[in-house]
C-alpha cells in the first residue's frame, strides 16, 4: 500500500479516488451493521457477487485504483440505521433503498436494477398508507434527520480507507496540522460549543484546554467505546460503520493537546467494531496517516485498541483508565481529574466515540457552520438509538432541540402495539419523559439543558419507547437490577443502597409493597445520590425518582390496591378469557405450556388461575383477542 | 499442566509481550482458547507475568465475561437490555432454561452441551428480543423459536 507522505499527496489521492468512485456505473451498498448481518446480509452480499460473476458483469469489490467505466462496485457498508426493515440494500446512483431483502431477491435485483434501470417495487419501503418510497432520502424516517456524526454510515465501504479519503477523509487532520495551532483548534471546538456526547455534556473544548495546559511530556487520548447502556448502539454503529472518522477525531485531539498516544476502549460484546477498528488502524498506519511523522509534519500519533471484559462501570472515566492498565475497573475519588491524572497517571483526554466523530466536520467546515444546528449552548446533532415499542426501530441522528414528538412520531413512525406512555432516556442513569396527568413532554426540546430541567438526561442516547402495556414500576425495578448487578462494590452507598432499593422495588412488583416502601425508596434515593463515589452510583436512583415523580399513581396502585394497571407485574394480575369473544377454537389450550386452559371445542374456554404461570402465550396466540389481563 | 499447554500459554503471553498491563487481553485470549479460565492456567500466568495470584483472581472475578467454570459447547446468551426487556425477552430466557433444565445458579447442562446466560445489552436492539449462540445473533426471538433453535442445535451436534 502506498504511503501518503505529504498534504499535497493526500489532496492528489483524494481527487484520484473520487474519480475512481464516480467512474463506477453503479454501486451496491449492502448493510454490514450488526442488525442486518444477523438478518443475513452477508449471504446477500455473497449471492450478489456470485450472480454478477455468472453474468459476466465487471464487479469491483475492492476499490484499488481507477476502475473501468462500466464496472459495478459492491461493498459492505456500515449501519444504514433503518434496522427494523433490514437487511437493507442501497443502490447508487439514485439513492434507492431496498428493504427486507432476501437471498432469493438477488437475481431480480441484478437483472432489473443493475443491468436495467428498473426499480423492484416490492422491495421498496411502503408506509402504512401504502405509499412507496423508492429513494432513501424521501422516506419519512430519514427525511427529518441531519447526519453529521453518521454522515458516512451506510454510504461508504466501512473497511476501505480509499473511500474515506475520497469523501474528504483525513483532510481535517491535514488542516489541524498545517493551518492551525493547538490553541486555534481548541478555540474552534470551544466556539462550536461541542459537548461530550457520552452523557455528561461537558464542554469538549474546555476539557482539551485543560489537558493542553498540563506540562507533562507524556499525555494520552482515550476514546470511550464502552457503550454499556442497555438499549443503546450509537457508538457501536459509528465504530463499525465509519471507523476512520473516530481515528481522525482522535488524531486531532492529539494535535490539539500535544498527546502522541491513543487508546480506544471497546466493549467485548462488540466484536465487529473491534474488527473494523483494527482494520482501519492498520490501514491508516500503512498509509502513514497514523504513526511517525504524519504527512511530514513531525507529529507522531499511534492508537491501540483495548477490549473491555464486561463491566458497565468501566464507562466511568477513572474506572476505564484503570481497566486499560490491567486492573479491576473501579472508579477512584476525584479530584484529581482525568485531565490531570488519567491513563498511567498522565494527563488524558477522554471523550466518547460520538464526540470524536463530530470533530472532523467541525474542523473542516468551521464552528459557525456547526452552530446552525441546535439551540444556544447545545449546538450540533445527537444520535439516538430508537428502540422498544416503536414502529421504526433504528439508529437516528437529529439536530439538538428536536421535539420528542417529531422523534417518535415522524422519524419513529409512532408507537407500536398500543398508546404512547413514555420514553426512557439516558439508560440506567436517566429518567423518563411521558404524558401523565400533570406533564406532557411530547413538545419538549431534546437537548442537554431542556432535559435536565425535567429531571432526565440525554445520556449516551438510548431512547426506549414504552406503550401502555409497560409497567413503570417494573421498568424502574429493571434498571435498579441492572445498576445493582453492575455496582463495583467499592463504596457502601452504591453497594448496599442499590441492593436495598432493588429489594423494595421487587416487593412492590410482587405485591408485598406498602406505602412505607415508597417513602423508604425516596429516602434511599436521596442518600445514594448525595454520597456515592462515582457517576454510576450518583445517578443509580434516577429512574426511580423520575418514575415516582410522573407515575406515582402507578406505584400507589401497586401498594394500596395490589393491582398493576399495565398488567405486567405477574403477581398482581390474572389472565382471563372473555366468554363472549372466545370461539372455542382450542388453540390456547394447545399452546398453554402448563395445561391450565380447559374447555370443550366450540365453547368458551377457562383458565385455571392456580395452574396458570401467566406467561401470556395464550394471549399472544388468540386470534379473537379474547384473552386479557383482568 | 502439560508442556504443550504451557507452550500455548507462553505463545499467548508472548503476543502481548509478557506485559502485566495487558493481563485482561491475555486472559481474553486464554478464554477464547478454552472457553473458560482454568485455575492452573491462571496460576501459571501469574508466575510468568510476575503478578500476585490474588490480583489475577481479583481481575478474573470482577469482569462479567470471565468464567472460572467450564462452559457448554453452545453458549446461549439472551439479551436482557432495555429494548429486549420491553419486547419480552424474559419468557424467552425462561423457555431456554425450562427445556434445558438449567437455572441462573447452574447455567450449564450436565452433558456440557449448553450454557444459558443473560447479557446486559448486545447492542442489537433493533432485533429485539435477541439472543446469541456462540456469538451468532438470532433476531426477534420468542419461546417457540427458542424450542426450535435447541432442536436444531441438538441435530447439528449429533450429525
Amino acid at each position: 500500500m502506498m504511503k501518503i507522505r505529504t498534504r499535497q499527496e493526500l489532496d492528489q489521492k483524494q481527487r484520484e479516488y473520487l474519480k475512481s468512485l464516480q467512474n463506477q456505473k453503479k454501486q451496491i451498498l449492502v448493510c454490514g451493521g450488526t442488525g442486518c448481518v444477523a438478518g443475513g446480509s452477508l449471504k446477500i452480499f455473497a449471492k450478489l457477487n456470485e450472480i454478477m460473476l455468472e453474468k459476466g458483469i465487471n464487479c469491483v469489490v475492492k476499490l484499488e485504483k481507477e476502475p473501468e467505466h462500466d464496472s459495478v462496485g459492491i461493498k459492505k457498508s456500515g449501519c444504514h440505521g433503518f434496522c427494523e426493515k433490514g437487511p437493507l440494500l442501497r443502490i447508487e446512483p439514485g439513492g434507492i433503498l431496498y428493504t427486507k431483502v432476501k437471498v432469493e431477491d438477488c437475481e431480480e435485483i441484478v437483472e432489473k436494477t443493475i443491468i436495467g434501470n428498473e426499480i423492484v417495487e416490492r422491495l421498496v419501503y411502503h408506509d402504512s398508507n401504502g405509499t412507496a418510497y423508492p429513494k432513501q432520502d424521501d422516506i419519512p424516517f430519514y427525511k427529518k434527520q441531519t447526519r453529521i456524526a453518521l454522515e458516512h454510515c451506510g454510504k461508504i465501504n466501512a473497511e476501505s480507507i480509499v473511500e474515506y479519503i475520497a469523501e474528504g477523509g483525513y483532510q481535517a487532520v491535514a488542516k489541524a496540522l498545517f493551518d492551525m495551532t493547538p490553541e486555534e483548534i481548541i478555540e474552534e471546538i470551544t466556539e462550536s460549543s461541542l459537548r461530550g456526547r457520552g452523557g455528561g455534556g461537558f464542554p469538549t473544548g474546555r476539557k482539551w484546554a485543560s489537558v493542553l495546559k498540563q506540562t507533562e511530556e507524556e499525555k494520552y487520548v482515550v476514546c470511550n467505546g464502552d457503550e454499556g447502556d442497555p438499549g443503546a448502539f450509537m457508538d457501536r454503529s459509528m465504530m463499525e460503520g465509519d471507523p476512520h472518522k473516530v481515528i481522525e477525531g482522535m488524531i486531532i485531539a492529539g494535535i490539539a493537546t500535544k498527546a502522541h498516544h491513543g487508546y480506544i476502549y471497546v466493549r467485548a460484546e462488540y466484536p465487529l467494531a473491534v474488527e473494523r477498528l483494527s482494520i482501519a488502524i492498520s490501514k491508516a498506519t500503512a498509509r502513514g496517516l497514523l504513526g511517525k511523522n504524519i504527512l511530514n509534519s513531525g507529529f507522531d500519533f499511534d492508537i491501540k485498541i483495548s477490549q473491555g471484559a464486561g463491566a458497565f462501570v468501566c464507562g466511568e472515566g477513572s474506572a476505564l483508565t484503570t481497566s486499560i492498565e490491567g486492573n479491576r475497573g473501579m472508579p477512584r475519588v476525584k479530584p484529581p481529574r482525568t485531565v490531570e491524572h488519567g491513563l498511567f497517571n498522565k494527563p488524558t483526554v477522554l471523550n466518547n466515540v460520538e464526540t470524536f466523530c463530530n470533530v472532523p466536520p467541525i474542523i473542516n467546515k468551521g464552528a459557525e457552520w456547526y452552530k446552525q444546528y441546535g439551540p444556544e449552548n447545545n449546538h450540533g446533532t445527537k444520535a439516538f438509538a430508537l428502540t422498544g415499542n416503536v414502529v421504526n426501530t433504528g439508529l437516528i441522528e437529529v439536530p439538538m432541540g428536536t421535539k420528542l414528538r417529531e422523534v417518535i412520531f415522524d422519524v419513529g413512525g409512532g408507537v407500536k402495539d398500543g398508546e404512547f406512555k413514555g420514553v426512557q432516556i439516558g439508560g440506567p442513569s436517566g429518567g423518563c419523559l411521558c404524558i401523565s396527568a400533570t406533564e406532557n413532554h411530547l413538545d419538549l426540546n431534546m437537548d442537554f439543558d431542556s432535559l435536565k430541567k425535567v429531571g432526565a438526561m440525554i445520556g449516551s442516547g438510548g431512547l426506549v419507547v414504552m406503550n401502555h402495556h409497560n409497567c413503570m414500576v417494573e421498568v424502574a425495578r429493571f434498571f435498579m437490577q441492572f445498576t445493582q448487578n453492575e455496582s463495583c462494590g467499592k463504596c457502601v452507598p452504591c453497594r448496599e443502597g442499590t441492593k436495598r432499593m432493588l429489594e423494595l422495588l421487587t416487593d412492590i412488583t410482587e405485591g408485598r409493597g406498602t406505602l412505607e416502601h415508597i417513602s423508604m425508596l425516596e429516602e434511599l434515593a436521596d442518600t445514594i445520590s448525595n454520597t456515592a463515589l462515582c457517576g454510576l452510583g450518583k445517578t443509580a436512583a434516577s429512574p426511580v425518582v423520575s418514575t415516582l415523580k410522573y407515575f406515582r399513581d402507578e406505584y400507589i396502585a401497586h401498594v394500596v390496591d395490589h393491582k398493576c394497571p399495565a398488567g405486567q407485574c405477574k403477581a398482581l394480575v390474572n389472565l382471563v378469557i372473555d366468554p363472549d369473544k372466545c370461539r372455542g377454537c382450542t388453540k390456547c389450550a394447545r399452546m398453554c405450556p402448563v395445561n391450565a386452559i380447559t374447555g370443550e371445542i366450540k365453547k368458551p374456554h377457562t383458565i385455571d388461575t392456580q395452574k396458570c404461570i401467566k406467561c401470556g402465550t395464550c394471549m399472544d396466540g388468540c386470534k379473537f383477542g379474547a384473552i386479557s389481563y383482568e | 499442566m502439560k508442556t504443550e499447554e504451557m507452550k500455548k500459554l507462553d505463545e499467548i503471553m508472548q503476543a502481548h509481550n509478557f506485559s502485566p498491563n495487558l493481563v485482561i487481553a491475555i486472559m481474553q485470549d486464554i478464554q477464547k482458547e478454552y472457553h473458560y479460565l482454568p485455575e492452573e492456567h491462571l496460576k501459571y500466568i501469574a508466575k510468568k507475568l510476575n503478578i500476585p495470584e490474588a490480583k489475577i483472581y481479583g481481575v478474573a472475578t470482577f469482569y462479567e465475561n470471565f468464567s472460572l467454570d467450564a462452559k457448554g459447547k453452545y453458549i446461549i446468551k439472551i439479551c436482557d437490555g432495555t429494548a429486549c426487556h420491553v419486547r419480552k425477552s424474559v419468557p424467552v430466557l425462561e423457555e431456554f432454561r425450562k427445556i434445558l433444565g438449567v437455572t441462573a445458579e447452574k447455567p450449564t447442562t450436565d452433558d456440557m452441551m449448553f450454557t444459558v446466560e443473560t447479557v446486559s445489552c448486545l447492542g442489537a436492539c433493533g432485533l429485539a428480543p435477541a439472543c446469541t449462540v456462540n456469538d451468532e445473533v438470532h433476531p426477534a426471538m420468542n419461546p417457540e423459536k427458542a424450542r426450535e433453535l435447541i432442536k436444531q442445535l441438538k441435530e447439528e451436534s449429533a450429525s
